[in-house]
């Protein structure tokens, strides 16, 4: 498919601050790009650039194939969601949706027909005569969206539509969302600092660190392989565990050895990955960490370990212990027996583990 | 547990609480109202009257004598028109000025909370620098100005000049309103397409009614009371009411006469007291409240 955006070597400084440092992404056609990262890290400022909102210090936007890197936003082709949804106060809900096509000239007919169709694929008919303040979040919502449909855009941007939605709205309006972009097909720019939203609404997510891209992948590549130690820890709810561990290659398979709380390092075989340097640091999900009893095979290495706590979470109970001076937590099913101060056979999927440079962050495997 | 006079106590005690502030609030605006008391009886005196009464009684018999002179026939120094072609002097000088500096003081608040460019906050800060030179500092260099430009002694020289003056002032109040709006908004009309005046026509001029009846009156009550450049840069025939009040007032030619110069303070304060009462409540609104909630 043809390429929707392309942003290349795009940099963003205000005054000497460099916010953004040579960015570079693209996405085709009916893409969901999702950009990812802590506060500050550059998100909105980099969806401001892309809708032309912002001037770039340098490098260079493309969207659907034209240089837009000059262009004004209205010409862009593209329309905004903006986390306050920025609705126009003193505008109905029918004006605050039609006002775009009013600047633009369109006739009088064409605006109330889109307005009646957009309505209606949002369920919000009932709202058109009412002004922003007398909706509730998820309406309001609702309408910012309404705004950018009846653009018929090429692209859509989202900055943190859902942040403002309480925990059970944000969930249904992710599902409406989804259900959008499959109708629609378009391609979508996404801003968000929830990672289960990344992980179920991209195709594409993008994680962002202070104004430099981290990595570029599928969910399931970010997550599954993450590009550095920053990547690792910040993906994922509980985060990967990290644990400095000696590391012993000896062709294709490596000794690991991790230091327990308490006595000489337990050596584990890693079958799956080789040609290590002796510092790394283990990657591994809690949940590549299972009960011992209920798991075996071959990909997997046993290790007794002392668990300092124990969190059920309803479906899944998370057991805590301490291994080469780091918390460790694994995700066990909520049925285990596992007690606080008591020790318990953990077994570690070798064949899920990422390292880590000790010294530069990246991965090693 | 519960016991009825601990629970009645502190309500009764409330209440007097309640009145004794009525009656303090009272009190004190009566206080307050006593010299306009003094004004508006003494107006309605005849001259006669005033010798021989109490100086807070009621008029004996009404009269609108006093008005009438001071309206029409007062002199001030030489001519004996009253107040009247001053009056219009006032409303021909204010409402422009009014308009005309509300109207910039809107746009610059404006560009300077909402479009932010390079400098912005410099040039904010020099014209809220404006507000606080004394109006004593700008007299020479303003009559040099007007001389320079043909407006001196003009009706026009005079809008020009409180133009000026205004600016700060109005220029401050709509840049701090528009500050609290969200800057999401100019980003969001944009993309729809809108421009800069467009974007002010359509979104911010609706939210701006508190803050513009807020400018509005200090304006005119600035504009209208003003005295010292109405003085001037005036000149017989273009003179502003307060000027011609002056005039009336401190005119030493035979007996004071108190009822006319005291509805001729009416007549001079009336068209604020006028705009304060119909746009008063917006007033308060204004200064008090933000903008928009999300
Ligand atoms: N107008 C500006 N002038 C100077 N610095 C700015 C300006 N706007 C943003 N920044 C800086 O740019 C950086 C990135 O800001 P941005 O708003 O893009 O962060 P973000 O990733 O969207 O964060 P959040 O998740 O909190 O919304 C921040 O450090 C911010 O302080
Ligand atoms: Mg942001």
């Amino acid at each position: 498919m043809e390429s929707m955006l392309e942003i290349q070597n795009l940099d963003k400084n205000y005054g000497t601050v460099e916010v953004l440092k040579n960015i570079n992404v693209s996405a085709k056609t009916g893409d969901f790009l999702v950009l990812v990262g802590p506060s500050g890290c550059g998100k909105s400022t980099l969806l401001n650039c892309i809708a032309g909102l912002e001037s770039i210090s340098g490098g260079s936007i493309h969207i659907g194939g034209l240089d837009m890197t000059h262009v004004n936003p209205k010409d862009r082709n593209i329309a905004m969601v903006f986390q306050s949804y920025a609705l126009y106060p003193t505008m109905s809900v029918a004006n605050n949706i039609t006002f775009g096509m009013k600047v633009r000239g369109v006739a009088k007919a064409e605006r109330l027909s889109k307005l009646q169709s957009v309505a209606k694929q949002l369920q919000i008919e009932k709202l058109l005569d009412r002004k922003p303040s007398q909706l509730s979040g998820g309406q309001r919502q609702r309408v910012a969206i309404g705004r950018a449909l009846v653009r018929d855009p090429k692209m859509f941007l989202f900055d943190e539509p859902l942040s403002n939605l309480d925990a059970k709205l944000r969930v249904e309006m992710r599902l409406e969302i989804k259900k959008l972009h499959h109708d629609l097909g378009a391609t979508m720019v996404y801003v968000t600092h929830d990672q289960i939203e990344a992980m179920t609404l991209a195709t594409n997510i993008v994680v962002l660190k202070d104004g430099l891209v981290q990595q570029i992948g599928s969910p399931d590549a970010v997550y599954r392989r993450p590009a550095n130690l920053f990547v690792a820890d910040f993906m994922g709810s509980p985060a990967m565990n990290l644990i400095p561990v000696k590391a012993i290659s000896e062709g294709s398979v490596t000794r690991v050895q991790i230091k327990p709380a308490e006595g000489a390092p337990i050596e584990l075989i890693d079958n799956f990955n080789g040609d290590l340097p002796e510092e790394v640091i283990l990657g591994i999900r809690p949940e590549d960490i299972a009960e011992a009893r209920l798991r075996a095979g071959e990909d997997t290495q046993r290790m007794k370990c002392r668990i300092d706590m124990v969190e059920p979470a309803g479906a899944d109970t998370y057991v805590v212990s301490w291994l080469g001076g780091k918390q460790v937590t694994a995700r066990l099913q909520s049925e285990t027996k596992a007690k606080s101060g008591e020790s318990l056979d953990l077994a570690f999927d070798f064949s899920k583990v990422s390292y880590f440079s000790k010294t530069t962050g990246e991965r090693l495997n | 547990m519960t016991n009825p006079t601990a629970f009645i106590a502190p309500r009764t005690g409330k209440l007097i609480m309640r009145w004794l502030l009525f009656a303090i609030l009272v009190a004190f605006a009566l206080f307050y109202l006593i010299p306009l008391f003094v004004m508006i009886t003494t107006s309605l005196k005849s001259l006669d009257e005033i010798r021989a009464g109490n100086l807070v009684a009621l008029p004996v018999s009404v009269t609108f004598d006093a008005w009438r002179t001071a309206w029409a026939s007062a002199c001030s120094g030489i001519q004996c028109e009253g107040l009247r072609p001053y009056f219009w002097n006032s409303v021909l000088l204010t409402v422009p000025a009014v308009a005309i500096s509300t109207l910039l003081g809107a746009v610059n608040g404006y560009v300077i909370a909402q479009w932010k460019f390079r400098g912005a906050n410099l040039i904010f800060s020099l014209m809220l620098f404006g507000c606080f030179i004394p109006f004593q500092v700008v007299l020479l260099p303003m009559a040099r100005t007007l001389g320079i430009l043909g407006l001196a002694g003009t009706i026009p020289g005079l809008v020009f000049v409180h133009v000026i003056y205004g600016i700060g002032f109005t220029t401050l109040f709509f840049r701090n309103y528009y500050v609290t709006i969200p800057v999401e908004l100019v980003k969001a009309a944009k993309v729809d397409g809108a421009g800069f005046f467009r974007i002010y026509w359509s979104i911010f001029l609706p939210l701006s009614l508190p803050i513009l009846m807020v400018t509005v009156i200090w304006q005119f009550t600035q504009i209208w009371n003003d005295f010292l450049f109405g003085v001037s840069f005036s000149q017989a025939g273009t003179q502003p009411v307060t000027v011609a009040l002056n005039n009336i007032v401190n005119s030493t030619t035979g007996v004071k006469e108190y009822n006319v110069n005291m509805a001729a303070a009416i007549i001079a304060a009336f068209p604020t007291l006028f705009v304060y009462a119909v746009a008063g409540k917006y007033f308060i609104r204004g200064l008090t409240a933000g903008s928009v909630k999300g």
